[in-house]
C-alpha cells in the first residue's frame, strides 16, 4: 500500500499533481453532491430492469419451474449459464484486489474498491440462480449442514453442488470482508468531512472508531496482506469448484481435467472485460480519468490478452483431446458443438473471445477509451455464449439420438438474466453515490511519488482548524503550478 | 499504564516530515506513544520501533481450527452419524472432504484474523474514539510522550517541520 519503493523511472500511478487535500475533496465528491442528471437516468433504467427480473423471478416461483424451456434432456441451461457468467465477472474482482496486491502491482490502487463492490454485486447476481433453480427457494437452507429432525439427514459431501455451496459462501463473505476492511479507513475519512447530523451518525459507527494510529496500521497492513493471500486461492477454488459440477460428471464435453483452469482463465478474461465496462463509464462521469488513468485501462487490455490467450488454447485443446482421444462420443459432442445446429453460438463464442481480444495487440486500441469500452461488451457477450455452449450443447444430443432435443429460452428466462442486470447495476450506482469508490489511503500512498520529493507546500490547505466548506468539491481547490511529472505520466513510449 | 495521560502533539504536512521527526525523536530518546497519519506509511513501524504483529499467529491457528472443524464435521456426518453407501465407495472418502475443507480453512483465517484485528485494536461499531483533525486528510501527527515546557523536543520537531505543537490529554 505504501509507496517509497518505486523508481524514479516508472510511470507515476495518479497522472497529475494532486496534494492530499485534493485527493480527499475528489475521491469524496460524488457522495457530497447531488447526483447528476445522467445518475438519475441511469439508475431509473437499472431499477426499471431490476424490477422485471423481480416480476420473472415471482412469477417462476410462484408457478414453478416447468416455465422455463428445460425439457428431460437439457435439464441444465439458462440458470446455470448465468450462474457461471456472473461468478465469473466476480473473479477479477478478487483479482485486482487480492492478486496484484501480492504481486506489488500498485496500480491496482484506484481500481481495486470498485472491482471488489463489483465481485459482490456479481456474486450476489449469481447466487439468484441456484436458489430459483431449487424450484422451492424456502427451503434454500436445506443445503447447509444442520442436525435435523428427519434423521439427522445430512447433506451429500461428495458432491460438487455441496462444494459449490461451501466455496460460493465462503467467497462472498471473504470478499465482503476483505472489501469493508479497505474500507474502514475511507469510512472515517468521510466520517471527518460530514458536519454533522444522521450522515455523521451513520459514518461513525461504520468506521468502528478509526484514527489513523500509526500501531493499529502497522496490524491493518498485516491482517491485509493475509486477507490477500487467502483471497488468491479462494479465488481460483471457486471456479475450480464450479467447474467441478460439469468436470466430475459423465457427459462427453463436461468430463475433461483441463476444466478447473479453463475456468479459472475466463472468469478473469470476462471478469476483466466487467471491470473495463464499468471503469470507463465510471471515470468520465465522476470525472476521475486522472485517477483511473489511460494506463490502468491499458493495463487491464493486456490481462485480457493473456487470459483469452490461455481461453483459446483451452478450445483448440479440447478440440485435439476429442479427437486424439478416440472416444467417438467425446469427438461427437464437438463435432456437433462446431457443425451442429448450435453452431452460431459455438462461432460467436469463438470470434468474440478468440479472435477479438488480438485486437488489443495494437496500441491505439489499447488507449481508446471508446474501443475498449467495445471491446469488453464484446468479450462478456462471448463469455456468456462459452457457458451457453458448454452447457446446452454437450447435453442437447446425449447418448441416445432419440431423446435428442433443441432448448429455446423462455421469457421467463431472458427475463430474469436481464433483470440480474439490474439488480447489478442498481447497487453499483448505489455505490457510486454512498461509498468512496477509489481507495482514498491507497491513492494518496502512490500519489506520494506523482508529487516527487519536494513536497508542494504552496498547495497546503489553509491552516488547520479553518477549515474551507466544501461548496463546490467538483472543482480543484486552488489553481496548481505546472506539474513537474505530468509531462511524464502521459508519454506512452516508457515501459508501464 | 493510566487510563489517560498526556502527550506532545506535533503536527507534520508531508510524510517525509513526520517519517524523519519520528526517527530523530525515538534516537533522542523519547517514547512514541503513536503517530497518526492518513495513510500507511512505509518504514513507519521500524521508525516507531514496532515488532511485526502477532496477528499472522491468529490467522495460522484459526485456518488449523478451520481445517479440523471442517474434516470432523464430514466425518462425523457421512462416517458415523448416517453412513451412505454409494457404490461401494468407503465412507471416509477423503479426496472428496478435500474442497470444503479448503473453504472452511480459509474462512475461519479470515474471520478470525480481523475479528482479532478488531479487538486487538479496540476497534467496534460504535467506538467512541475520534481521529485528531484533519489526521484522515492530509496531516500527519506525532505524538510524544514528552511535556510542552521542553524546550529540547520543541526544537527538535521544529527542526523536522511541525507546523505546530501542543499538549493534550490522551486516552492509553
Amino acid at each position: 500500500m505504501s509507496n517509497q519503493h518505486t523508481s524514479t523511472l516508472r510511470v507515476p500511478l495518479v497522472s497529475e499533481e494532486r496534494t492530499l487535500g485534493q485527493l480527499t475533496e475528489e475521491i469524496c465528491a460524488p457522495m457530497e453532491r447531488k447526483p447528476s442528471r445522467m445518475w438519475w437516468v441511469a439508475f431509473a433504467l437499472a431499477v426499471a430492469t431490476l424490477a422485471v427480473g423481480v416480476g420473472m423471478v415471482t412469477y417462476e416461483v410462484s408457478t414453478g419451474i416447468g416455465v422455463w424451456g428445460l425439457n428431460k434432456t437439457i435439464g441444465w441451461a439458462f440458470d446455470i449459464t448465468n450462474f457461471v457468467f456472473w461468478v465469473g465477472i466476480g473473479h477479477a474482482g478478487t483479482l485486482i484486489s487480492a492478486i496484484l496486491f501480492l504481486f506489488r502491482q500498485k496500480w491496482r490502487t484506484s481500481i481495486n474498491r470498485a472491482a471488489e463492490a463489483m465481485t459482490l454485486f456479481a456474486v450476489m447476481c449469481a447466487a439468484i440462480f441456484p436458489v430459483i433453480h431449487m424450484g422451492r427457494p424456502w427451503n434454500a437452507f436445506w443445503v447447509l449442514p444442520y442436525p435435523n429432525s428427519r434423521g439427522s439427514l445430512w447433506v451429500n459431501f461428495r458432491s460438487p453442488l455441496l462444494w459449490d455451496v461451501f466455496a460460493i459462501s465462503t467467497y462472498f463473505t471473504i470478499s465482503a470482508v476483505f472489501w469493508y476492511f479497505g474500507l474502514i479507513p475511507d469510512l472515517a475519512t468521510v466520517r471527518d468531512r460530514v458536519k454533522g447530523g444522521l450522515k455523521k451518525a451513520v459514518f461513525k459507527v461504520l468506521s468502528f472508531g478509526w484514527n489513523g494510529s500509526s500501531r493499529t496500521w502497522h496490524r491493518y497492513e498485516t491482517v491485509y496482506l493475509l486477507l490477500a493471500g487467502l483471497a488468491t486461492p479462494l479465488v481460483i477454488s471457486v471456479h475450480t469448484i464450479v467447474s467441478f459440477d460439469f468436470a466430475t460428471s459423465v457427459i462427453p464435453g463436461w468430463h475433461t481435467t483441463i476444466f478447473p483452469p479453463y475456468f479459472v482463465a475466463g472468469a478473469v478474461f470476462s471478469g476483466f472485460a466487467m471491470v473495463l465496462t464499468l471503469m470507463i463509464i465510471t471515470r468520465v462521469v465522476l470525472g476521475f480519468e486522472h485517477l483511473i488513468t489511460l494506463r490502468h485501462l491499458e493495463n487491464m487490455t493486456k490481462v485480457i490478452i493473456v487470459t483469452g490467450g490461455i481461453v483459446s488454447l483451452a478450445y483448440g485443446t479440447e478440440f485435439f483431446i476429442a479427437w486424439y482421444s478416440g472416444n467417438p462420443y467425446e469427438k461427437f459432442t464437438f463435432m456437433n458443438r462446431a457443425f451442429g445446429p448450435y453452431a452460431w453460438a459455438y462461432w460467436t463464442m469463438v470470434t468474440c473471445n478468440v479472435v477479438s481480444p488480438h485486437l488489443f495487440w495494437f496500441k491505439k486500441v489499447r488507449t481508446s477509451p471508446a474501443a475498449i469500452f467495445v471491446l469488453s461488451l464484446v468479450i462478456n457477450v462471448g463469455m456468456w455464449f462459452e457457458r451457453f455452449v458448454i452447457i446446452v450443447t454437450s447435453l442437447h444430443r446425449d447418448f441416445l439420438p432419440s431423446s435428442w432435443s433443441m432448448y429455446t429460452p423462455t421469457v421467463v428466462e431472458v427475463g430474469t438474466f436481464v433483470g440480474t442486470f439490474g439488480l447489478f447495476f442498481t447497487l453499483f450506482l448505489l455505490f457510486t453515490q454512498v461509498l468512496p469508490i477509489i481507495s482514498i489511503g491507497e491513492v494518496k500512498s502512490v500519489a506520494a511519488f506523482a508529487r516527487g520529493s519536494h513536497a508542494p507546500e504552496h498547495a497546503s490547505h489553509p491552516a488547520h482548524g479553518s477549515e474551507t466548506p466544501h461548496e463546490h468539491p467538483a472543482e480543484a481547490p486552488e489553481p496548481l503550478p505546472t506539474p513537474a511529472l505530468a509531462a511524464v505520466a502521459v508519454r506512452k513510449d516508457m515501459p508501464v | 499504564m493510566s487510563p489517560s495521560q498526556s502527550v506532545l502533539l506535533s503536527y507534520f504536512d508531508s510524510e517525509e516530515h513526520v517519517l524523519e521527526a519520528t526517527r530523530a525523536a525515538r534516537e533522542a530518546g523519547y517514547a512514541v506513544h503513536d503517530v497518526y497519519t492518513p495513510y500507511a506509511i512505509h518504514g513507519m513501524d521500524e521508525a516507531m520501533g514496532l515488532k511485526s504483529s502477532r496477528l499472522t499467529w491468529v490467522c495460522f491457528g484459526a485456518g488449523l481450527l478451520g481445517a479440523t472443524s471442517a474434516l470432523s464435521l464430514q466425518y462425523y456426518t457421512s462416517v458415523v452419524s448416517w453412513p451412505l453407501n454409494v457404490g461401494g465407495k468407503p465412507f471416509n472418502s477423503f479426496p472428496a472432504f478435500i474442497p470444503v475443507t479448503f473453504e472452511l480453512t480459509v474462512l475461519f483465517a479470515g474471520l478470525f484474523t480481523v475479528a482479532a484485528f478488531l479487538l486487538r485494536s479496540k476497534s467496534f461499531p460504535g467506538s467512541k474514539r475520534e481521529a485528531l483533525p484533519r489526521v484522515t486528510d492530509d496531516r500527519f501527527v506525532l505524538a510524544l510522550r514528552a511535556d510542552e515546557s521542553d524546550a529540547k523536543v520543541k526544537a527538535l520537531l521544529e527542526r523536522h517541520g511541525a507546523l505546530e505543537v501542543e499538549q493534550m490529554e490522551v486516552a492509553s
